[in-house]
């Protein structure tokens, strides 16, 4: 039955999701303007952050010990990632870094597999965040609403460390050119490890805060990576206000589409990514110039 | 450098031999392989992800398009195909598997439309979360046709009669048979596709695709060719896959199948064809072997992406290309000395290569192929043309036109707008305003193929050029686009059949004097030697009007005059219009010279006029130097 109330349920289930989708393609979308490497381990790090979480919350029970020790956890991942591996094929072609990116995904994967089986694990929310909390018109659960604050706030943190310091200065300076910026006397390689392991703590950060909503599997990242792929696509490739605005339509698009008919769901998103790339190609706030 | 090796042009008789080889591998491989611990399901399964990973070859390894989605087309033509034969009940396997192809071509049009409107990683993404979309179609809502999660069993094997006899299709050898049969005509058909024209502008369209567009052919027409070709491979391996198994699995439309095939096609060696057999041999292999023999169980998969991580870090070209090279290695000796006397001759050729120059008869003229037009009046005409950027105006209200025959300079100082003015004038931008005609027809917002196909093409500033591929295949790709037009589907002929392809490339190739040259990738060629082939591309298209940008840009004062001498020889019967800093070899060479300066038209006439022209002067030279 259609009532205002599941209606305004939905739209909340879609903030919540948007909220999470945004949060993990800015991560890729930043990794991929600045050094031009489409991440398909990025799925991979949304799902090691939830284990990491799970992991830290298992030995402490502490939900905030879970998010710093799974965010850190995650953040080397990348950091390494991107020293041993993905330094080697910045002057290779894309379709290199593509392979090599999604061979790393499945190692990751079958890794996690490897200790701790296929079956899902999960993780009930803090005690403080758990049972509803009614809005007057409805009531939600707690938790929920939280994480669009959670989120919310890391997202102003990326953009507050992308536009308003000088590491941001830096790294918007190496989207445009980075042959130049090395130019300058920057140590590039540098900004871009810290730009991926920052990256990928982004996708990991958001598995952690997916734990109490969703049970996690060590296959979990191959869906989020492709909805990731469809916001990027709405979105613009490489603009982060373009991968938040873009989690916000696809979460909203999901679960109101859900509503009617959950098989459709799907589909329904990626109708609209079809009619933006057949009116608007680059995305909806993607640049010009980013082929 | 090249990391596939193209080889449109070959003596027919090798590709006869690799076909024979390929076709006694096949025969010899059951008894050989099952002393392996191959089981003939196995082997069925493993030709099976071949024939899929063919058509992915084609569309990843010949021309670049790297697609993660191909499974949605393997899971339409086996479901398509084990629909009809389960549910409806058609008879003829052949019948429907032929359907099945069918129908996963079709979806390729659909899909190929979409994803094909961006390249590169956008292309990826795409074709990723399209066949997401398959998989969830498959899963829910179509599940009353696929079965769902249970998938379609029941799949029959055909039977094959002959009037006095049947031979019917069982599980084990006489599948392998059937399968093996369906493989090799796979093979067979792709192999001449690759030999074909189209093989070579595929190849093109990976190297450089802007000058695959510039030099007239319609890429997109071809990406959108080569990617339904590869859609209807998977539906035929999808549709071979329910008959071998009796029973079509619904994780045919997973992202594990295109991830598993880009793995396979990868370890084996992409741009090879054969690369995704060895692939999934290699892959089937180890996984039993790690499943059983090593007794490692759900972590053969893990062992299999760390291979396919180094050999992706350190043997890019897979098993075959590794291959390739060792036997290179091995007989390097006789070769080695070969290609060092061959680069001393070249060398001695560089460096004397003006003197011979000099001595050198004048090089053979090479009409355009085109019959002039008749219409009168200017071939090239540009009225009231504007260009900006922004804020900037790069050109301003720009009148222009070339009569039949001419050959006329363009200069002016750096900034002027010179090389925009002649993106206009190709159709590489389009004009914020104003309109161009040529030959009397209106142009104005063409695509640039389009404009190249009508006989007006430019040689660039920066030389772009087909890198990876020789100097004759570049040639080769730019006559190809003349003589057949911007879209042919002859991909079943062999360029030796294209007519005067032959004589066309090798005419430009001594006009530009790179006859000896001719084998070496364009990559490996000296600066000079680059830029002429830069204007041999622009040739080799016939174009009745060729704008040159910069010709003489970067060259040694001897390298100069031999390329004024062929840009001498270019204009008979065709309209040159020319742009360039090197005043004297300008006034020495045309017959009118427009200047532009700060976007605008200043002066035009004769060289002997415009070196008189007070105003000229200024703008060279500043206004004080004038008074």
């Amino acid at each position: 039955m259609l009532t205002w109330a599941t209606f305004w349920s939905q739209v909340f289930n879609g903030l919540a999701r948007g909220a999470l989708l945004a949060l993990i393609s800015s991560g890729l979308t930043v990794i991929y303007g600045t050094l031009g490497v489409l991440n398909l381990a990025h799925g991979a790090m949304f799902m090691i952050g939830g284990y990491a979480g799970y992991v830290a919350f298992t030995r402490t029970g502490s939900f905030i010990v879970a998010l710093i020790a799974g965010s850190g956890v995650v953040l080397a991942v990348g950091l390494v990632m991107e020293r041993l591996v993905i330094r080697r094929f910045y002057g290779r072609p894309h379709e290199d870094q593509i392979l090599v990116t999604f061979g790393l995904g499945i190692c990751f994967v079958e890794i996690i597999r490897f200790f701790f089986g296929s079956l899902s694990r999960s993780m009930p929310p803090p005690p403080r965040l758990a049972g509803i909390t009614s809005l007057g018109f409805m009531v939600y659960p707690t938790y929920r609403i939280a994480v669009v604050g959670i989120v919310a706030i890391s997202l102003l943190a990326i953009y507050l460390v992308l536009y308003r310091t000088r590491l941001g200065m830096i790294v918007r300076a190496g989207i445009e050119d980075s042959g130049m910026v090395a130019c300058l006397g920057i140590d590039v390689h540098r900004v871009f490890m810290i730009v991926f392991g920052i990256g990928s703590m982004a996708a990991g950060f958001a598995g952690i805060v997916n734990l109490p909503v969703a049970p996690i599997t060590p296959d979990m990242g191959d869906s989020i990576l492709v909805q990731a792929f469809v916001v990027i696509v709405i979105g613009g490739v490489g603009s982060y206000t373009g991968a938040v605005l873009g989690g916000l339509i696809a979460g909203e698009i999901l679960s109101i589409s859900s509503m009617i008919d959950p098989a459709y769901s799907y589909v329904a998103l990626f109708a609209v990514m079809t009619v933006v790339l057949m009116l608007r190609p680059r995305g909806l706030l993607g640049a010009e110039w980013r082929t | 450098m090249a990391d596939v090796t193209v080889a449109p042009i070959a003596p027919a008789h090798r590709h006869l031999l690799a076909e024979l080889a390929t076709a006694v591998a096949l025969i010899a491989a059951p008894p050989l392989l099952s002393r392996l611990g191959f089981a003939p399901d196995t082997m069925s399964r493993i030709l099976v992800l071949g024939l899929f990973g063919i058509g992915f070859d084609l569309l990843f390894g010949y021309t670049g398009l790297l697609s993660f989605g191909q499974a949605a087309f393997f899971g339409t033509g086996g479901f398509t195909a084990a629909y009809l034969l389960t549910r409806t009940g058609m008879s003829s396997v052949m019948l429907s598997l032929a359907l099945g192809v069918l129908a996963a071509a079709l979806c390729g049009i659909g899909v190929g439309l979409i994803a094909l409107r961006r390249t590169g990683i956008y292309f990826a993404m795409i074709t990723v979360a399209i066949a997401q979309v398959f998989f969830f179609l498959e899963n829910s809502p179509l599940a009353d046709f696929t079965g769902g999660e249970n998938g379609l069993a029941g799949v029959p094997a055909p039977t094959f009669s002959l009037g006095f006899a049947t031979f019917p299709i069982h599980s084990g050898w006489s599948m392998y048979g059937f399968i093996a049969a369906c493989y090799f005509v796979g093979l067979l058909v792709a192999r001449r596709i690759v030999q074909s024209p189209i093989g070579c502008i595929l190849a093109a369209i990976r190297d450089n695709p802007l000058r695959a567009a510039a030099v007239g052919h319609d890429v997109h027409g071809y990406k959108l060719l080569i990617f339904v070709i590869a859609a209807a491979y998977s539906g035929l391996a999808g549709g071979l896959l329910g008959v071998l198994q009796g029973y079509m699995p619904p994780d045919a439309f997973s992202f594990d199948t295109s991830g598993q095939l880009v793995m396979q096609t990868v370890i084996g060696g992409a741009g090879t064809l054969y690369g995704p057999l060895v692939g999934a041999a290699v892959w089937l292999y180890l996984r039993d072997f790690l499943q059983e023999s090593a007794g490692l169980g759900a972590q053969w998969k893990l062992v299999l992406g760390v291979i396919f991580v180094l050999l992706v870090c350190f043997l890019r070209r897979g098993i075959i290309g590794g291959l390739k090279d060792l036997i290179i290695l091995i007989g390097r000796k006789p070769t080695g000395a070969a290609e060092r006397s061959d680069a001393g001759g070249a060398r001695s050729g560089e460096g004397g290569g003006v003197a011979a120059a000099v001595r050198r008869p004048d090089p053979p003229s090479m009409p355009p192929s085109r019959v002039p037009c008749g219409a009168p009046g200017p071939i090239l005409a540009a009225s009231a043309l504007t260009k900006r950027y922004g804020g900037l105006v790069a050109n301003n209200n720009i009148h222009f036109a070339v009569e039949p025959g001419e050959l006329r300079g363009v200069i002016g100082p750096n900034g002027a707008g010179k090389s925009t003015f002649f993106k206009m004038l190709t159709c590489e931008v389009a004009p914020t305003s104003g309109s161009i005609s040529f030959q009397g027809k209106e142009i104005t917002g063409m695509q640039v193929t389009d404009v190249c196909q009508l006989g007006l093409t430019k040689s660039y500033q920066v030389s772009q050029l087909f890198t990876r591929l020789t100097v004759r295949e570049n040639l080769t790709i730019a006559a190809l686009a003349s003589l057949r037009g911007k879209l042919r589907i002859d991909l079943l002929k062999s360029p030796a059949r294209v007519r005067s392809l032959h004589s066309r490339v090798d005419a430009t190739l001594e006009l530009i004097d790179l006859t000896g040259r001719c084998d070496v990738p364009a990559a490996a060629l000296a600066y000079g030697e680059k830029r002429r082939l830069e204007i041999g591309l622009a040739l080799a298209t016939a174009p009745t009007l060729l704008l040159l940008d910069e010709p003489l840009s970067g060259m040694s004062p001897m390298e100069r005059i031999e390329t004024v001498k062929l840009l001498r020889s270019i204009s008979r019967g065709r309209t040159l219009i020319i742009i360039d800093h090197d005043m004297d070899s300008l006034f020495e060479l045309t017959e009118r010279i427009t200047v532009l300066e700060r976007g605008c038209v200043l002066a035009e006439g004769t060289p002997q006029e415009i070196k008189n022209n007070p105003a000229v002067q200024a703008a060279y030279l500043g206004p004080e130097s004038v008074a």
